[in-house]
């Protein structure tokens, strides 16, 4: 990992962060890896896509992960304000379908200050909180002879500046290794 | 269930065929006997009613007996099926006397509408011989006396000694007494007069006395209703200090825990909570009720609370070592508390199984029930997420040039495949109708990733998941 990346990934701790576009779920899978610790992930019974383990175990190792399924929007924010206050897991992970209002991505701030916890949200594009601490906009990108390669995106920094960058997975060594953007 | 008059039965189906389980007195005197068939009894007796025998219920009445019979002694034991035996030395006494006692039992038994045939002596044998046969009392020390009129069968004897001992001019057991006991032992063996002795107390015989289950339910009644949350949780505190003190001396844990809050109109709120694992710590169960009880209406006050666990498990005493961290503890905690929020089976965590099969590479299990399992194996690369199949436009075996996806046109840059899964035809699956299938990786100009397969029995292109 080169240094650049360092001080926005691995994701600060005690703070929710926002991902968005076609790479969201591997960005919040990567995040789940280098958090390393059980990690809650929370989705709305009604979803059709599932997350697949045996994809994931490519990751992270799947048996450190703990599904809620949620009835709604309302029921899965209570479950993670209650699972970042708790303080014990490293991630917890929420799929939203609707945008947040400022309370309550206030709201989920201050539980994972409380618990010191990483919160990550995954939104639909433009379906941002001001509450977040980073937002990352993450999609796939053809490469000749890799797969995993990503353009990372930071689209909104609290406390930092913006920047871009081409990012590809390591499964053998579990790495997140920075490429120069020419090799696109 | 109204009282019958007139000839009754109960009946039981015993290797295929309807036999009689039990009778009335009325129905003795038409001749009838257990074991009867029904249908021969029936023939017997025309105007007979009967009803299905249940012999579960009718234990589970024998143990609410032999509970009530405590009154009596300490030691009670069950007698056979439909028998009680009690061991009242040092207890006749303080009813008025051993025939006192037996008056009493009588008429409060026939009050509950039962009717009993007691038999008292100084022995078990005897007491039962006269309960069967004689219905008395033995005076102290004149067992003989009282039993030597009766039948051999009163001895408990098996049905082919009594026959054979009928059949030698044997008939009661005053008779056996008198007569010589090597020869009778030569040909019975020793059972009969280990049987004989035992009923005239020659050889001692205990009885088992059953010990109550253990009832884990502890209560709280206050001189004045309580409505505040802080006060019902200090109550629950209390309750379940109780509690966890009966759970730690029978090494048990609690699963599922049940609080009744009685309010001073008579109505009952009920919190229950489900653990994540058995738990006896009062700090660490304490917490997890503060979510149920806030959501209880106290209404005009609440001035009874009971604390039940309803569901409990062995929980062994462990040792604490360093090792061990608390971290697995709290995430259980973690697991209950959410659990009444959203239901203990919708935290869920995944399990590896054995199948080729996307759909059923993994088990979803309730996180409070099962324990993480691993190793993960992926012999091939797997898509991050799993959707219901969704058709896409193509021909053919390779995968389309061209195609469009939700909405999106996407080309294909790289396509690596296919990978054949065949169904499992011994699993019912309707998504695998269509038959193999043969999955393609296919990476796009525009970045997704997609997993398509091609089903070459019914030929179409499908989208299952993305690698992302």
């Amino acid at each position: 990992m080169t240094s650049d990346l360092v001080p926005y990934f691995p994701l600060r701790k005690a703070r929710v962060h926002e991902v968005y576009g076609p790479g969201s779920l591997s960005f919040a899978a990567v995040a789940a890896a280098l958090a390393g610790g059980d990690v809650f992930w929370i989705r709305e019974r009604w979803r059709p896509e599932i997350l697949n383990p045996s994809g994931l175990s490519a990751y992270v190792d799947p048996s450190k992960f703990l599904i809620a399924q949620v009835k709604d929007q309302a029921e899965g924010l209570a479950v993670m304000e209650d699972a970042l206050r708790d303080g014990h897991l490293s991630l917890v992970v929420m799929e939203l379908g609707e945008p947040l209002s400022l309370t309550e991505g206030r709201r989920l701030q201050l539980a994972a200050k409380a618990g010191k916890t990483i919160g990550l949200c995954r939104i639909s594009e433009g379906m941002g909180s001001n509450a977040a601490e980073t937002r990352w906009h993450c999609t796939p990108v053809l490469d000749r002879d890799d797969s995993t390669l990503q353009r990372w995106e930071i689209t909104k920094n609290k406390s930092g500046t913006l920047g871009v960058w081409h990012v590809r997975w390591n499964t053998a060594s579990r790495r997140l290794n920075v490429v120069s953007p020419a090799l696109e | 269930m109204r009282p019958i008059g007139g000839p009754f039965v109960l009946t039981f189906k015993q290797s295929n065929a309807n036999r009689i389980y039990c009778l009335n007195a009325e129905a003795e005197r038409q001749g009838l006997h257990r074991g009867m068939a029904y249908s021969d009894a029936r023939a017997f007796c025309p105007d007979l009613q009967s009803r299905p025998a249940d012999p579960i219920g009718d234990e589970r009445f024998l143990n609410v007996l032999r509970r009530w019979a405590t009154r009596y002694c300490p030691w009670v034991g069950l007698e056979g099926a439909d028998g009680l035996v009690l061991d009242i030395t040092g207890a006749a006494h303080l009813f008025g006397g051993e025939a006192m006692m037996v008056t009493d039992m009588r008429q409060r038994l026939s009050r509950a509408g039962l009717s009993v045939q007691v038999g008292f002596a100084d022995t078990r044998g005897a007491a039962w011989g006269l309960a069967h046969y004689g219905e008395g009392l033995a005076e102290t020390g004149r067992t003989l006396d009282a039993l030597g009129p009766l039948p051999v069968m009163a001895l408990r004897l098996e049905d082919k000694t009594v026959t054979a001992l009928q059949r030698l001019g044997l008939r009661t057991i005053s008779d056996l007494v008198e007569s010589p006991r090597a020869p009778l032992t030569r040909r019975f063996g020793p059972g009969l007069m280990m049987r004989l002795d035992q009923a005239l107390g020659r050889q001692p015989e205990q009885i088992t006395p059953l010990a109550d289950p253990p009832h884990y339910g502890v209560r709280i009644t206050l001189p004045d209703p309580i409505g505040l949350k802080d006060d019902v949780m200090a109550g629950t505190s209390r309750l379940l200090d109780s509690l966890c003190a009966k759970l730690k001396a029978r090494e048990a844990g609690a699963r599922i825990l049940c609080l009744t809050l009685r309010r001073v109109d008579q109505e009952a709120q009920v919190v229950e909570l489900r653990l994540a694992r058995p738990l006896r710590d009062p700090q660490r169960i304490l917490p997890l009720f503060e979510r149920g009880v806030a959501d209880v209406d106290a209404g005009f006050g609440i001035d009874q609370m009971r604390l039940e666990a309803t569901q409990v498990l062995p929980l062994p005493a462990q040792q604490i070592s360093s090792v061990t961290s608390s971290r697995k503890d709290q995430l259980e905690d973690l697991i209950s508390r959410l659990g009444t929020r959203i239901g203990l089976e919708n935290i869920q965590r995944v399990l590896p199984a054995d199948s080729h099969i996307p759909e059923r590479s993994f088990l979803i299990a309730p996180a409070a029930y099962s324990e993480p399992e691993g190793p993960w194996v992926a012999l091939r690369p797997r898509p991050l997420s799993l959707f219901p199949p969704e058709p896409i436009a193509g021909v053919g075996a390779q995968p389309p040039k061209q195609f469009r996806w939700r909405r999106m046109a996407l080309s294909t840059a790289r396509a690596t495949g296919p990978e054949r899964i065949t169904p499992e035809w011994w699993l019912e699956d309707d998504n695998w109708r269509s038959g193999v299938r043969d999955y393609w990786h296919v990476e796009t100009r525009q970045g997704r990733r997609l997993w398509l397969y091609y089903t070459p029995q019914n030929p179409g292109w499908f989208a299952h998941g993305e690698f992302a």
